[in-house]
């Protein structure tokens, strides 16, 4: 095949590919913490939950041959940690955030625990459809070599955004997280939805860790997260709990992440480092752009401890 | 499921309703008759039965003892499922309407048997449907938050019908309203009544509002029925004798003439900020207050009283302008308020001037809890002369609390804005910004503490009011601006305002 030089046209295309491959961990995590958040509960836990769902991917795995059994076996002890979540804050003076914590180290230090034997072993990758192949170089093959979980995650922010507003479930979520008191008058159980509303969205953050260790980077080690369960909640804030925005969020998010080895790939190689940090400045230069002193944050759920 | 209209009103009646927490009578003995189709008042200060009452007909709390009618048939409710079984409905004092949520999503989650996936199209059509049968028209697919309060008023009245009910009880529904907005959701009500669609049994305080919309009315007072009657039949008098029996009724100080060089206390002068919005601004142009007068600032709620208040109260930044206290510039920071003795009573005591968390003696400590007796700092507080002190206030004040530890969120309204008022109006004041201070309060807590207002302005000090409650200006003020659109539009002197031209200049013709 003949290889042609896009020369500077490489970044853009770096980027893109980058944002996708990147992103896709932040949009499943941050459309996990949407639905918690949504019913008024924080879960900072997503971080230990992104990291055991990892290590359950890859084990399962290895174990079984099979990757799609690594996401389902992620999903189902994500949900776990997260019903472990929502059943403990059911009860009265206890705090989210402060659980949220314990259960980010709990996971994190399990995962490292069982994790251990399975360092070694490689596991099968998740599939990815090349969208590329019409064109013949290859770095627009590699840029558009769009991993299944990137589609699945853009198909599910759609679907939530539209949940939200047309199924009884969403309005339900929505009621929740403004008023429990509201929500007791309609005879709903605030804690009953609280607590699916948290496995659900931990489930969601465990297919996250799935797509890290089963496909990019793509193995198990400790260092396998670099933060992406903590940042994904200031996306969700920063998204305004919108599931579409999450979608957004995540790919700006990425595609800042993959700046600094696109300049690195075209032969930038003075402070290029520096642009490593660009998806953190980005955040901080969004979220001061769009906060105000003396307006309220438009959009947050009522009961969130966050914004009382 | 719409069928709001099709149920015609429904007659409810108590029969010897009692109620019993431990050792103490709630309520004793209450028979209550509300024929089908009328507009009955239940009458009754703070603390004397009314929200038990009704709490044991919706099924809140089941009643020691006593029966309960629907149509003539005995029912037995044990919960607020079986009450709206029967078409009982109730529309609370705060609201219950989900904030985030569009009217349309409020209404229709809200119903029995929503599908699985809402189809809008069907629903917003058989909404605009319902919707052509009310009185009004209310915005349906904008958040609940953005709504003023009497939209929400309606749209919590507007719910129990589209939920069918065909008895409502109405608790306290124009607490939160402008006199307008009052007029217009209780005529509504009324409207209903006289149609056949529905009974009400309002729960209220007012008698002006008992006097133009109600048929009949009962008073309960210490959980016993005091008095029932045709409204028409009884004039106010008789009626506020039944409610309060025979305690006496705190009177206003007679006014003590303003001084003619009085010297201006707060002075306001070009003062601009933006409102909540963003969008609008507040501009004050000048405005002054002297000592011994009582300045009253009229206005419709979200005319900018709020935001100028809160400029005042250092709550919100300012763009240009001056505020003067006695001459000095005043930027609300705690120690100009001490030095220049302004003190503060902003509207929702429990939000705008407490730890809600925090305890009764602490929080009437604020102004004082870090300086000793002869007014300087001290470096460790001590919590006995803190709880002596506000042990004295609460006394002098008739606070009723169960506890000075206990917090203060625990207490009645009416009990947290009395602890507040003793806190501000203890020591030398010679400032005094006070913003409707008896929202939502009962009969006798009201005349008591527009008599201390009195009081402040005839020992001396600059008492700046606003009031969405006209007769409370009318009653305290010695003159009498009105705000329109973020700026004072009209002043006038107490002896020469007139309703009509402050109505007018209020609703923005000026």
């Amino acid at each position: 095949m003949e290889q042609t030089d896009l020369g500077l046209w490489g970044v853009p295309l770096a980027i893109l590919g980058g944002a996708i491959r990147v992103s896709t961990p932040f949009i499943f995590v941050s459309l996990g913490e949407a639905i918690t958040e949504r019913s008024g509960r924080i879960n900072l836990g997503l971080e230990g939950v992104l990291v055991f769902g990892a290590m359950t991917a890859y084990a399962v795995a290895v174990l079984t041959g099979s990757p799609w059994l690594g996401v389902l076996a992620a999903s189902a002890s994500g949900a776990c940690f997260g019903l472990f979540h929502g059943w403990i804050c059911k009860f009265p003076k206890v705090n989210d955030i402060a659980i949220g914590i314990a259960l980010m180290l709990l996971g994190s230090g399990l995962a490292f625990f069982f994790g251990k034997p399975f360092i070694q072993p490689s596991a099968p990758d998740l599939p990815a459809i090349p969208f590329g192949l019409w064109s013949n170089s290859s770095q627009v093959q590699a840029a558009l070599n769009i991993n299944i979980l990137f589609l699945i995650g853009a198909a599910l922010a759609v679907f939530l955004w539209w949940a939200f507003k047309n199924t009884r479930a969403g309005l339900i979520v929505r009621v929740v997280g403004d008023s429990s008191d509201a929500a007791r008058a309609m005879g709903i159980n605030p804690n009953t939805v609280r607590l699916l509303a948290t496995a659900i969205g931990s489930a969601l953050a465990a297919i996250g860790g799935a797509y890290l260790s089963l496909y990019y980077p793509g193995s198990w080690n400790e260092g396998i997260s670099s933060g992406q369960g903590l940042m994904a909640v200031a996306l969700v804030i920063f998204a305004r709990w919108n599931p579409l925005g999450c979608f957004a969020a995540a790919l700006l998010f990425g595609g800042a992440g993959a700046l600094g080895p696109a300049l690195q790939s075209v032969g930038v190689t003075q402070g290029y480092y520096l642009f490593y940090a660009a998806p953190y400045i980005l955040t901080l230069l969004i979220m001061i752009a769009t906060s105000s002193p003396g307006r309220a944050l438009a959009g947050a759920p009522g009961v969130l401890s966050i914004t009382k | 499921m719409l069928n709001g209209r099709e149920k015609k009103a429904v007659g409810v009646e108590t029969i010897g309703m009692t109620m019993r927490f431990g050792a103490f009578t709630a309520l004793d003995d209450v028979s209550l008759k509300v024929p089908a189709g009328s507009f009955h008042a239940l009458l009754g200060e703070n603390g004397a039965g009314k929200s038990t009452l009704v709490k044991c007909m919706m099924g809140f709390y089941r009643a020691t003892s006593g029966d309960m009618l629907v149509e003539g048939r005995e029912v037995k409710i044990a919960s607020p499922k079986d009450a709206s079984a029967l078409g009982l409905g109730m529309v609370y004092q705060h609201f219950t309407l989900v904030q985030s949520l569009t009217s349309a999503e409020n209404l229709v989650i809200s119903r029995e048997g929503v599908p699985r996936v809402i189809d809008w199209r069907k629903e917003r059509a058989d909404l605009a449907r319902f919707m052509e049968t009310m009185p009004f028209e209310l915005p349906l697919d904008v958040p609940v938050s953005t709504l003023a309060a009497g939209e929400k008023q309606k749209l919590e009245i507007v719910k129990q019908l589209y939920l069918g009910r065909s008895f409502l009880v109405l608790d306290e529904p124009t607490s939160v309203l402008t006199p307008g907005e009052a007029q217009e959701v209780l005529g509504f009500v009324r409207a209903m009544t006289v149609a056949g669609d529905v009974t009400v049994l309002m729960i209220s305080h007012k008698f002006p509002e008992v006097k133009a919309f109600a048929d009949d009315f009962t008073v309960l007072r210490k959980g016993k029925v005091t008095g029932t009657g045709r409204v028409a039949e009884h004039d106010r008098k008789v009626m506020a004798a039944m409610m309060i029996g025979d305690q006496p009724i705190a009177t206003l100080d007679s006014r003590a003439p303003v001084t003619r060089d009085a010297r201006p206390v707060l002075t306001v002068r070009t003062l601009k900020a933006p409102d909540r919005t963003g969008l609008k601004t507040i501009e004050i142009q000048d405005l002054s207050v002297r000592s011994g007068e009582i300045v009253g600032i009229a206005g419709i709620s979200g005319n900018g009283q709020k935001e100028f208040l809160e400029v005042l109260a250092g709550q919100r930044q300012r763009d240009a302008g001056e505020v003067l206290v006695k001459g000095a510039p005043y930027r609300a920071s705690r120690v100009e308020a001490q030095t220049l003795n302004v003190r503060f009573i902003p509207e929702e005591p429990l939000r705008n001037a407490c730890a809600p968390k925090m305890t009764v003696a602490e929080n009437m400590s604020f102004r004082n809890f870090d300086l000793d007796t002869s007014g300087k700092p001290v470096n460790w507080i001590n919590g006995r002369v803190i709880k002596a002190f506000a042990a004295g206030l609460v006394e002098q004040f008739k606070v009723k609390t169960a506890s000075l530890s206990s917090p203060i969120e625990s207490l009645s309204g009416g009990n947290v804005q009395r602890a507040v008022l003793a806190r501000e109006l203890t020591g030398d004041v010679d400032l005094l910004i006070v913003s409707n201070p008896c929202f939502g309060l009962d009969f006798s807590a009201v005349a008591e503490i527009r008599a201390r207002i009195m009081e402040a302005r005839n020992a001396g000090a600059a008492v700046l009011l606003m009031s969405e409650d006209l007769d409370e200006l009318l009653e305290l003020s010695d003159r009498i601006f009105v705000m329109s659109d973020g700026a004072l539009v009209y002043e006038t002197p107490i002896a020469m305002a007139s309703v009509q031209t402050i109505g007018e200049h209020m609703a923005g013709h000026h």
